[in-house]
């Protein structure tokens, strides 16, 4: 293939300045809920001490998963040598870097103490698994800054392949540690779990492509450069692979609990009685998150088609929220088992499912992180050479046939 | 500087160190005698509970009125987030119709997953077992509330004032029973066992062989909630 | 060029020097401090001024960790002596830290974050009284006794 020219957008047309604003405007709505939040103290919002992660660590758990899962494209070309994934790479760190800084900033804007950010990097605990997300999170922001230098720079592009492997191995410990601040939890039945960590990875991998697939179409789109269909198909058919092997391991875990007796309450409760959460599961994680865009993919009336893949995208970004809300919200509205066998009430709340409804600074703190990061790429395509020339089938397609 | 000099300031370093020597030696026997407080908490010693169920009255909450205002605990009317350190748990065997009422706290486990999970460090464990969140650096993560098995702690959901001067406690940090660890330290027990009056709570030194405690346990048992989780707690329950 | 640049620099050298006087009718009061109760402060009024937060910082750590009470940099120690009655405050009824620890910190805009959750008011009416850390009064003896009989620095 041969080098393909990179180039920075225009950034200068009506429809880019109302993204910025409309990005801009939603942060600000985050920031007020931040400040409403912190100022009144966290009893008005929807969390308690029954439920005491709610919408924003939903949003901020996916953001974060997603992110690591967005290097893969740029995984593919380094570590895996595939040449037409060369020229997408930058944008995929890009967008790592952006949805990992968005996520960051929704779980520090939740904190009790916020103001205590300095406090958190400088005292660590080293057995908790939290203290070493510290570590992996802001040595993501390092290590793929530094990749993405290589990327970019023409001379330092022969190195890519070791800085990107080195990345590679680190996003997988870094959303190993992001499935095991769940796993690691000995109390709970939802969780407690080794597949958590390996589950998260492969989510990852969905979340991450779909939106680097909506990221892409949209950039193409909006600028009016060339996006063939084979660059399209290929992605397409990577995240048929992802999409697929996140159920499988849903329905690994699943299966897994529904076997042991210990745990068939739990699995009756997210399965069966758990109202929202069982809706949540049933029609937004599997249905729409996984099963519809499988379709949609592989249906040979749609898989050729940008709004049906474009939708596909969508459903998979929404039921991973879905499944964030069940397996976050979810696991904690189970009540915790202190007497087993024995049916439990207290003015604290024991034996009864925690309810939990999200509330609007809640909600508005959440979509402020997805608008940090969507911002931030916004701005970063304007003025760094993210965006390869053209990626039409003639300059992608190594059987390209011209007609 | 002359040879006479020289000799000076050397015979003077001699008498120095050796005044100092002699200082060092006196001075550990002179702390000898400074009152235990200074000393600290200590790990010869690891302090529990033990609650005898039987002797617990199903409608009696005064351990938990006690706690709160010994604490400075105040009900906002919204008990979903309003603190509680300890709760009574009414617990109902579906098959017998049984029922027993007992008081739930932070147990003060020997290995606590709350203190496993804390990123800064925050909730820890004293040397004398008994578990405490320094309020100083926690951040407000909640992830040791994820963590607890026996959902022992809350989170303080909105501004504190009229603390009481021994117990500090303000919002956005996680808190949970200390076992009244500034009475304890002042030679006094716990505000749940003082107030108690049918003796159901008793408080002692479990690594003392001949404490109230550590005989009572000996000689009918005792068992711990959820002890297959294998944390070890201090606090434990007779009659469940 | 250089002309212009040096009168700015003097001008702001003038303004830095001479525009910090005692406010008259505008801004924050020159604090006026209650007086404490106790003869003296554990330290000396100079030490204490820039390092009574150190002291404190470090005590926390002992008090709370490792379970030593009753030393020296207590917060409590701390208000049980230098709180005091105001009329403005419940009455002039309650001891706080208002008359005292309150005035300098509002003029200089130090906003402290253990107030959030330590009580600023002082139950008791009379100073408290620490243990004696016999272990301080030694190295303090030692010290004391290697300036008399010289040691390194007498050369």
């Amino acid at each position: 293939m041969k080098p393909m020219r990179m180039l920075e957008i225009d950034g200068k047309s009506n429809g880019y300045w109302g993204l910025i604003g409309l990005f801009g405007l939603l942060i600000l709505i985050a920031l007020g809920s931040v400040y409403y939040m912190e100022h009144n103290g966290h009893w008005v919002t929807g969390m308690s001490n029954q439920i005491v992660w709610g919408t924003p660590h939903v949003f901020a758990v996916f953001l974060i998963v997603a992110a690591s899962g967005a290097l893969n494209v740029a995984s593919i070309a380094s570590v895996f040598g595939k040449p037409m994934y060369k020229p997408l790479s930058p944008l995929s760190a890009l967008l790592a870097l952006a949805l990992l800084a968005g996520g960051l900033a929704v779980l520090v804007l939740d904190l009790g103490r916020p103001d205590r950010l300095i406090v958190a990097m400088t005292h660590y605990n080293f057995k908790s698994i939290f203290a070493w997300n510290i570590y992996l999170y802001t040595g993501f922001f390092a290590i793929v800054g530094v990749y993405l230098w290589f990327l970019l720079e023409k001379k330092m592009n022969p190195h890519s392949s070791k800085i990107g492997t080195f990345a590679f191995l680190w996003r997988l410990a870094l959303t190993t540690g992001t499935g095991s601040i769940f796993g690691f939890l000995v109390a709970r039945q939802a969780y407690d779990a080794a597949i958590m960590a390996p589950m998260f990875i492969i989510m990852s991998f969905s979340y991450g492509l779909a939106i680097y697939l909506l990221v892409l179409m949209a950039l193409y789109n909006w600028t009016g450069r060339d996006l063939g269909d084979f660059v399209i198909d290929k992605l397409r058919g990577l995240l048929v692979v992802f999409i697929a092997g996140a159920l499988y391991m849903a329905v690994v875990q699943h299966l897994t609990n529904l076997y042991a007796t210990e745990h068939h309450a739990v699995e009756r409760f997210i399965l069966l009685e758990g109202g929202i959460y069982t809706t949540a599961f049933w029609v937004g994680q599997v249905l729409i998150g996984s099963l519809f865009p499988l379709f949609l993919l592989l249906y040979p009336g749609t898989r050729n088609s940008r709004q049906a893949i474009g939708l596909a995208c969508l459903l998979v970004v929404a039921g991973g929220l879905a499944q964030m809300y069940v397996t976050i919200i979810g696991g904690q509205a189970f009540p915790l088992i202190l007497f087993p066998g024995m049916e439990v009430s207290s003015s604290f709340f024991d034996g009864q499912v925690g309810s939990y409804a999200p509330s609007a600074p809640e909600v508005g703190l959440g979509i402020g992180g997805i608008a940090i990061a969507l911002l931030l790429v916004t701005i970063g395509v304007k003025f760094l050479k993210f965006t390869p020339e053209t990626l039409g089938d003639a300059a992608m397609d190594p059987h390209f046939k011209a007609e | 500087m002359s040879d006479e000099n020289l000799q000076d300031s050397a015979r003077r370093k001699f008498l120095t160190g050796l005044a100092a020597m002699s200082t060092l030696a006196v001075a550990p026997g002179v702390t000898l005698i400074a009152p235990a407080q200074a000393a600290g908490a200590s790990s010869d010693v690891r302090w529990g509970m033990l609650i005898d169920v039987n002797k617990c009255k199903s409608e009696c909450d005064k351990c938990v009125g006690a706690c709160a205002t010994e604490n400075g605990l105040k009900s906002h009317d919204r008990p979903a987030t309003d603190p509680q350190w300890i709760r009574k748990v009414t617990v109902k065997d579906p098959k017998s119709g049984n029922e027993k009422s007992l008081p739930v706290m932070c147990q003060h486990c020997a290995n606590p997953p709350c203190a496993d999970v804390c990123p800064t460090g925050a909730s820890f464990k004293r040397a004398d077992g008994i578990v405490l969140v320094d309020r100083h650096i926690c951040i407000g993560c909640r992830y040791c509330m994820m963590a607890c098995p026996y959902k022992a702690r809350s989170f303080v959901h909105e501004d504190v004032k009229g603390q009481k001067p021994y117990m500090p406690r303000g919002k956005g940090t996680v808190e949970a029973c200390t076992l009244c660890v500034h009475r304890i330290d002042d030679g006094r027990l716990p505000a749940c066992v003082e107030t108690c009056d049918t003796g159901a709570l008793v408080f002692g030194d479990l690594n003392d062989p001949n404490s109230g405690i550590s005989k009572a346990v000996a000689e009918f048992g005792a068992t711990r909630i959820r002890a297959d989780l294998g944390l070890d707690p201090g606090v434990m329950y007779q009659g469940i | 060029m250089a002309r212009f640049g040096f009168i700015l620099i003097l001008t702001g050298f003038l303004i830095t020097a001479f525009g910090n006087l005692p406010a008259a009718a505008d801004g924050v009061p020159v604090p006026t401090l209650a007086k404490p109760l106790g003869e003296q402060c554990v330290e000396p009024k100079d030490y204490m001024r820039r390092n009574h937060m150190d002291l404190l910082k470090h005590q926390r750590d002992e008090t709370l960790r490792e379970g030593v009470r009753g030393k020296k940099y207590s917060w409590k120690g701390c208000v049980e002596c230098h709180a005091a009655k105001h009329p403005k405050i419940a009455e002039g009824k309650i001891r706080t830290l208002y008359p005292f620890c309150a005035q300098c910190h509002h003029y200089a805009a130090v906003k402290i974050d253990c107030v959030s959750c330590h009580s600023t008011v002082a139950q008791g009416n009379e100073p408290m009284k620490f243990s004696t850390n016999e272990e301080e009064e030694a190295q303090k003896l030692l010290s004391m006794m290697k300036g008399h009989l010289g040691g390194e620095t007498s050369q």
